[in-house]
């Protein structure tokens, strides 16, 4: 095996491991999402009537409405939080380690992205078996076609993540996150209303949820899980991709960005 | 091939027009140990970064075992083992698991770094420790299982900043004795920062640094004369305000 795919499997393979051995992010990633499944959904069911739109050929529940945002949600919290964990200096020490690895550091960069993302998709897939559990079920190849589009969303909002926690200094606790990028990202989106719904009351709100990355997310994961390709939004997700993934690597150009900022002391 | 094991000529650094590290010029010859001294604030840290690409600077230039950084920042990364002031163990993770996971960083797998890692062990006397998680060690072997992983690789140049940083005096007194041997035995070139003077012996190189300048280079003894190293770095440091 050559060395790139040794220090792939190791980094994947450490995250995951840390992942499953911190019990409490593990519980605190689904009670999340449940809570908004469970109760959330359970009191706006009847407030909120939703026509036929696609990739739906029937009337749904709003609770199978909101499966797909809420998956989003789950894959948003986690790439927010690795980069929080790098902000806060907690990962900064395994970071230094990673960066002075003699690999290329954008592969190295990547590998990491890899690795947050295949922790969210663990998430997912838990959190989908526990709404399945309380009935709230996708058609089974659903379960299997929305695998690549989790890769590929996880991807885009881990970027988001590594690309802030190196870009943005005024970030520096988890209120400003919540406020500025997940909130915003959260509500903006069609996660929870569909976009005509938002387009009924104001129409500048509804242009900003159709460009929002995140609603695009959505719909993809939304339209896989019935076993359908939204290719626009999965197009305008690998544009994200693209775009925060730019701004990490140069967050992360060793002549600029967070180590630089870090290096001062002693 | 260059003589040195360590090659710094003119590094300037500095976070806006504030300026860190001013025209740092000095090396170190292969398989000396040199004490980079100097007071909280002199650069240390700021010149670490620099050594190990963390950041870089337009002006100047290092050679890592006559590589150079710029130039070549992948093949002078693999020359280095770096042991950073911050402790970067995974903590809930055997001290093997440690070392193999280093070793998967730099491309090292199956037989071969298995092998690395029963040597690095029992290099620095680890290898009864192998399996104990690292967060019950004590800090003296934390610090050891970190110079441990940086010689995986057999580097060819170690830096160590304030690795004894929060060590009790026979934790401390241990892993410098560790560090001096490697380089009488192993050939390693040694670049050890710190602000304790008891750890750097009579017949190594001293650089000192304060606000950022190269305030004198040359072996221990030959800066203090017949002084003690105290007394010549305070009249210095103090003689530069």
């Amino acid at each position: 095996m050559s060395g790139y795919l040794v220090a792939l499997q190791a980094i994947v393979l450490r995250e995951v491991l840390r992942f499953v051995a911190q019990r409490g992010r593990f519980i605190a990633a689904l009670v999340r999402p449940l809570v908004w499944l469970l109760v959330f959904a359970a009191g706006f069911r009847s407030a909120l009537g939703l026509s036929i739109i696609p990739p739906y050929s029937t009337y749904v529940t709003y609770e199978v409405y909101i499966v797909p945002g809420l998956c989003g949600m789950v894959q948003l919290f986690n790439g927010m939080q690795s980069s929080l964990s790098l902000v806060y200096d907690r990962e900064m020490g395994s970071m230094r380690l990673l960066l002075t690895s003699p690999l290329p550091r954008w592969w190295l960069l990547f590998s990491k992205l890899i690795a947050g993302t295949a922790v969210s998709i663990l998430q997912v897939y838990a959190f989908l078996a526990i709404a399945a559990a309380f009935g709230i079920v996708m058609p089974f190849s659903g379960y299997i076609l929305v695998l690549p589009v989790l890769l590929l969303t996880g991807l885009m909002m881990g970027a988001l993540g590594l690309a802030l926690s190196s870009t943005i200094r005024q970030l520096e606790n988890f209120a400003g996150v919540m406020n500025f990028v997940i909130f915003p990202a959260f509500f903006l989106s069609s996660a929870l209303y569909p976009l005509w719904k938002m387009a009924e009351s104001s129409t500048l709100l509804y242009r900003i949820c159709a460009v929002n990355p995140f609603t695009n997310a959505v719909e993809a994961i939304r339209f896989a899980l019935y076993g359908q390709a939204n290719l626009p939004a999965l197009a305008w997700t690998l544009l994200a991709l693209g775009v925060f993934l730019g701004l990490a690597l140069v967050g992360y150009d060793p002549a600029r960005g967070l180590s630089r900022r870090r290096a001062s002391g002693g | 091939m260059s003589l040195h094991g360590l090659n710094l000529q003119h590094l300037s650094f500095g976070y806006g027009a504030d300026p860190v590290l001013k025209d740092v010029t000095f090396s170190v010859e292969r398989g000396s140990f040199c004490a980079l001294f100097g007071p909280n604030g002199a650069g240390k840290t700021s010149l670490f970064s620099l050594l190990t690409r963390l950041v870089t600077t337009p002006t100047g230039r290092i050679e890592i075992a006559g590589i150079d950084l710029q130039k070549s920042p992948r093949a002078a990364l693999a020359k280095m083992g770096i042991v950073f002031q911050q402790m970067t163990l995974d903590l809930d993770l055997s001290v093997r698991r440690n070392l193999s996971y280093y070793a998967a960083l730099r491309g090292l797998s199956g037989r071969e770094a298995e092998r690395r890692i029963d040597a690095a062990l029992d290099r620095l006397d680890l290898m009864d420790r192998a399996k104990v998680r690292a967060r019950d060690l004590n800090g003296g072997h934390r610090r050891r299982t970190e110079i441990a992983r940086a010689l995986l690789h057999d580097p060819e140049v170690l830096f160590l900043d304030e690795p004894t940083v929060g060590l009790d005096p026979a934790s401390r007194a241990a892993i410098t004795e560790h560090v001096h041997a490697l380089c009488a035995e192993d050939g390693l070139t040694v670049l050890w920062a710190t602000h304790l003077m008891d750890e750097v012996r009579p017949e190594d190189d001293l650089v000192i640094l304060d606000r950022g300048e190269v305030l004198a280079h040359d072996t221990a003894s030959r800066i203090a004369g017949d002084r003690s190293i105290e007394q010549v770095f305070l009249e210095m440091t103090s003689a530069a305000t």
